[in-house]
């Protein structure tokens, strides 16, 4: 029984090498990203953001370039026959699901670096709330990938691909982007960063990424069987 | 046997609901901040109450078809969710008529519980199209049962959030009637929840044993050999 | 956006007509239910007339094979 760690290392070396050979998604979530700042720029006909609108604009964005890039993860899957591969491995199932969603979390990291610091210079008048925006942008990643590898999973074997996983990510997200950008909009203030419930928002954002990390081990199990 | 018990019950929800309705416009006191509108709230609150319970409901038994496998509890989910799901439109047209009474917008976003409310309902209207772009009907039936567990877990988890992100100390209309809540209010709103969960109840079994009927028509033209009727549904979970 | 601390209590006529609306929005959800119900009730009662009809021809040929 080849033990789950070994196998974990194995799948997730296994997809960020394929991501970073093939260079799919990255790339394009990126330009997604800053593209839709743009968009915000002319639509919401302001030059700077602060608050509750940079808090929300940087949110929408990253929330709809994740949900566009997250079906990619198992399409190469898919369409190289890796399930059947992993199916006959005599490994604990969840061990997929653990590569994946960390995939995931390394992905959307990607993209957050590069998008996060040209949010910054499109929009924002000082830069002193990023620091701690970390802390938020890495919770809700971890919540974001444990849904999404949770339903892209499933919907990979659909017929609508492409629609599902935006159709049920999108209201199951909703509370990551609530306590992300109730985090966030005191962060992001004209004055300069506070803290204003700071601290519950992130156990929410702990929360949701218990609770659904929880459900994703406990029922990915059950996708494989075949 | 699905149909079984379904008389006694739905004869029980019918005397409750009649119950509760008398109660409501001949022995519930009037509200002293919104008069004659809070009655809606003996609708609407057991309404919602019932959907989300049907809806964790759901999650149940999706929990145990995964572990049994038997397919009748994919039935058994699929309907209570799909019950709840039906109750939860008219949470969300009570709740707007309440509104537009109360506020004088059809819709408030003030309102955490139903701002909650709006959010689960439309995470379970995505059950249907989930289903329906699944072919296979063993994987259909699967990935359904991880859908309604995600989704039941979602239910409490949305509630919270959404009530944190109330920023201003609103005084909730209904909260200040449920903090000074005289005994007959009470009374009345324990019916109506009461005949409301048996007023679902029935409709879950009589949903079940229509389709069980369906079921044992199928199951007897097998038998002898007779074609098949069209018009299985693609989503809706055989019941035999 | 203005709203009142209190809602305002709506003159009684005013307000009849909005919680006569919330009763009547759930009846009338439950009566469309049933109809749709009914119309699946219709379904099965013909299936099954259909399945009878069947099963009385069956019995008659097999009739007609013994004696025959």
């Amino acid at each position: 029984m080849t033990p789950s760690r070994t196998a974990f290392a194995a799948i997730l070396a296994k997809d960020l090498r394929s991501e970073l050979r093939t260079l799919q998604s990255l790339p394009a979530m990126a330009l997604f990203a800053v593209t839709t700042f743009v968009v915000f720029r002319f639509g919401l006909d302001r030059t700077s953001l602060s608050g509750s609108l940079a808090s929300g604009v940087l949110w929408a964005t990253l929330l709809f370039a994740a949900v566009l890039g997250i079906n990619r993860l198992f399409v190469s899957e898919r369409e190289e026959g890796g399930f059947d591969a992993i199916r006959l491995a005599p490994i604990d199932r969840t061990v997929l699901f653990a590569a994946k969603a960390t995939a995931l979390v390394v992905y959307l990291a990607a993209l957050e670096l590069v998008t996060v610091p040209i949010f910054a210079i499109f929009f924002l008048e000082d830069a002193a709330g990023l620091g701690p925006l970390v802390a938020v942008l890495l919770l809700t990643n971890v919540g974001l990938a444990a849904t999404g590898t949770l339903i892209s999973s499933m919907a990979v074997n659909s017929r609508a691909r492409d629609l599902l996983v935006p159709l049920v990510l999108l209201p199951l997200s909703i509370p990551l982007m609530i306590a992300a950008t109730g985090a966030t909009e005191p962060l992001l203030s004209l004055g300069g960063p506070s803290y204003d419930r700071f601290d519950t928002w992130l156990m929410v954002l702990g929360l949701y990424d218990l609770i659904f990390g929880l459900v994703g081990y406990a029922v990915f199990d059950f996708l494989l069987e075949d | 046997m699905y149909g079984k018990g379904l008389k006694p019950l739905s004869i029980a929800a019918v005397a409750m609901l009649a119950l509760s309705l008398s109660l409501v416009f001949f022995y519930a006191p009037l509200d002293g901040d919104q008069g004659f509108i809070q009655k809606i709230f003996y609708v609407h609150v057991p309404l919602a109450i019932t959907a989300l319970i049907g809806f964790v409901a759901g999650g149940v038994f999706a929990i145990l078809h995964l572990r049994s496998n038997d397919r009748k509890w994919d039935a058994y989910s699929y309907v209570a969710i799909h019950i709840s799901v039906i109750f939860g439109v008219a949470v969300l047209i009570t709740g707007a008529i309440w509104a537009k009474a109360s506020w004088g917008h059809w819709w408030v976003w003030d309102e955490p519980t139903l701002v909650s409310f709006l959010i689960v309902f439309l995470l379970y209207a995505t059950y249907y199209p989930f289903r329906y772009a699944i072919e296979d009907r063993d994987r259909q039936a699967r990935y359904a049962s991880v859908f309604a567990v995600t989704a039941g877990a979602f239910v409490p988890l949305n509630f919270m959030a959404v009530r944190m992100a109330e920023s201003l100390v609103h005084p909730r209309t209904f909260a200040t009637a449920e903090g000074g809540m005289p005994g007959e209010m009470m009374l009345t709103f324990l019916c109506s929840l009461v005949a409301m969960g048996l007023l679902w109840t029935t409709l879950v079994k009589f949903e079940l044993t229509a389709k069980s009927a369906s079921g044992q028509v199928k199951r007897l033209r097998r038998a002898l050999d007779a074609p098949v009727g069209g018009g299985s549904s693609r989503i809706a979970p055989e019941v035999s | 956006m203005e709203f009142l601390l209190a809602a305002p209590a709506l003159p009684l006529d005013e307000a009849g007509k909005y919680v006569a609306g919330a009763y009547v929005v759930f009846v009338v959800l439950l009566v469309v239910y049933v109809a749709i119900m009914a119309a699946k009730l219709q379904r099965i009662e013909r299936d099954l007339r259909e399945v009878a009809a069947i099963a009385e021809e069956r019995k008659d040929e097999k009739r007609e094979e013994v004696s025959a």
